[in-house]
């Protein structure tokens, strides 16, 4: 009986281990509240959404609801991620919000702008330790986009109008 | 020959953009700070010359609207009160356009000064000129000054330490290690970080 159970226990636990290794790591803390969930990671542990070695391009956005210019892009992220999804294009928005305001703002922001892109939360203080394994030319201000697609990879501490953001996209899934 | 000239054009236009990702400017460890001159919330006018018995400034890019430069307010006045009577005053900038962030204006940031009691300047970057030259990309933004007979050497950029949002559980005080080792004419350890801070609207 002993034995079955921990079967049971190490089969679900190697089945945890191989999807979190083939999709994403394990957030640090789930927030849920008005039937949105946002997994908050550390970097480590989000590291791998910038790592994917599929046919996907990738579209990451770090952003933030204070953040003016962030708000204001954000319709041009939603519109491609939208556009381009079946053209394997993938939109994920990594909020910087302070952890407090993930319930209080982030959560509410989502819905009411009906955000249809993933959206994540990155809570890691010491961003000296992860800012350049992002990208080295990264100043540490938002917003701050990387776009890639396996191996090949762009970073931009800029603001993107659709047209700008569509030519990137272009020319990631015309390689 | 039409081709020819397409090609001439391509060239170019890789030529300028290629170009303008590499114009990062700004000061580096190292380089000399210019003077400058601006307005402080008083209405007076506020110059590194200004201070003769300076050893240095704790030059910070900062404003009122950013939640990371909020974070980071009382922290500020800290470094100014523990640090201005050993040569190393602070001297805050705000870069911001209030045209394009309101809560930047210079009578915002009078009111906020005095709500939070500021002791040191707290400048306005009238037209965001000075910020450029620094290179300053966000704030907060840090740029630890030494005066020397070349003039304001830089010799930290960066961050204040490493915890933005909680100040008990900081483990390293990047900008106090510096002006420690410049104090004690050691070698400064961590003489470059990055924080992750809000864009300048300029």
């Amino acid at each position: 009986m002993k034995m079955r159970l921990s079967l049971i226990l190490l089969s679900v636990f190697s089945l945890l281990e191989s999807r979190a290794q083939t999709t994403n790591n394990i957030p640090l803390k789930v927030y849920q509240k008005d039937g949105i969930i946002v997994n908050s990671y550390d970097f480590q542990s989000m590291d791998s959404y910038l790592k994917m070695q599929n046919d996907t391009t990738y579209v990451i956005n770090f952003w933030a609801t204070w953040c003016k210019p962030c708000i204001e892009e954000l319709p041009n992220f939603e519109k491609i991620n939208l556009v381009y999804k079946k053209q394997k294009v993938k939109v994920i928005l990594v909020s910087l919000d302070m952890p407090k305001q993930v319930e209080n703002s982030l959560i509410p922001f989502i819905k009411r702008k009906k955000l249809r892109s993933t959206v994540i939360h990155l809570k890691d203080s010491d961003a000296n330790t992860w800012i350049n394994k992002v990208d080295v030319n990264w100043s540490g201000s938002i917003p701050a986009t990387v776009i890639y697609n396996k191996d090949k990879r762009k970073f931009y501490e800029q603001s993107f109008s659709y047209e700008a953001l569509q030519k990137e996209i272009v020319l990631f899934n015309n390689h | 020959m039409k081709q020819f000239k397409i090609l001439i054009i391509a060239m170019i236009v890789v030529a300028v953009s290629g170009f303008s990702v590499n114009t990062a400017t700004g000061y580096k460890v190292g380089d000399v700070a210019a003077n400058f001159s601006l307005k402080n919330i008083d209405g007076k006018m506020v110059s590194l010359t200004d201070y003769k018995d300076a050893k240095g400034f704790i030059v910070i890019f900062t404003c009122n609207h950013c939640p990371f430069a909020k974070a980071y307010e009382d922290r500020i006045s800290g470094l100014d009160k523990k640090y201005r009577k050993a040569g190393y005053p602070v001297i805050a900038i705000n870069p911001n356009n209030p045209a394009k962030q309101a809560d930047d204006s210079p009578e915002k940031m009078k009111t906020r000064a005095t709500e939070k009691g500021f002791t040191f300047p707290y400048l306005f970057d009238e037209g965001q000129k000075v910020y450029p030259q620094f290179g300053a990309t966000k704030t907060p933004h840090v740029y630890l000054l030494q005066k020397t007979a070349e003039g304001n050497v830089v010799k930290y950029i960066g961050a204040i330490d490493d915890n933005y949002e909680d100040e008990r559980a900081v483990k390293v005080r990047y900008v106090e290690d510096a002006i420690y080792s410049l104090l004690n004419n050691s070698e400064i350890a961590v003489k470059e970080t990055k924080a992750i801070g809000c864009s300048i609207k300029a």
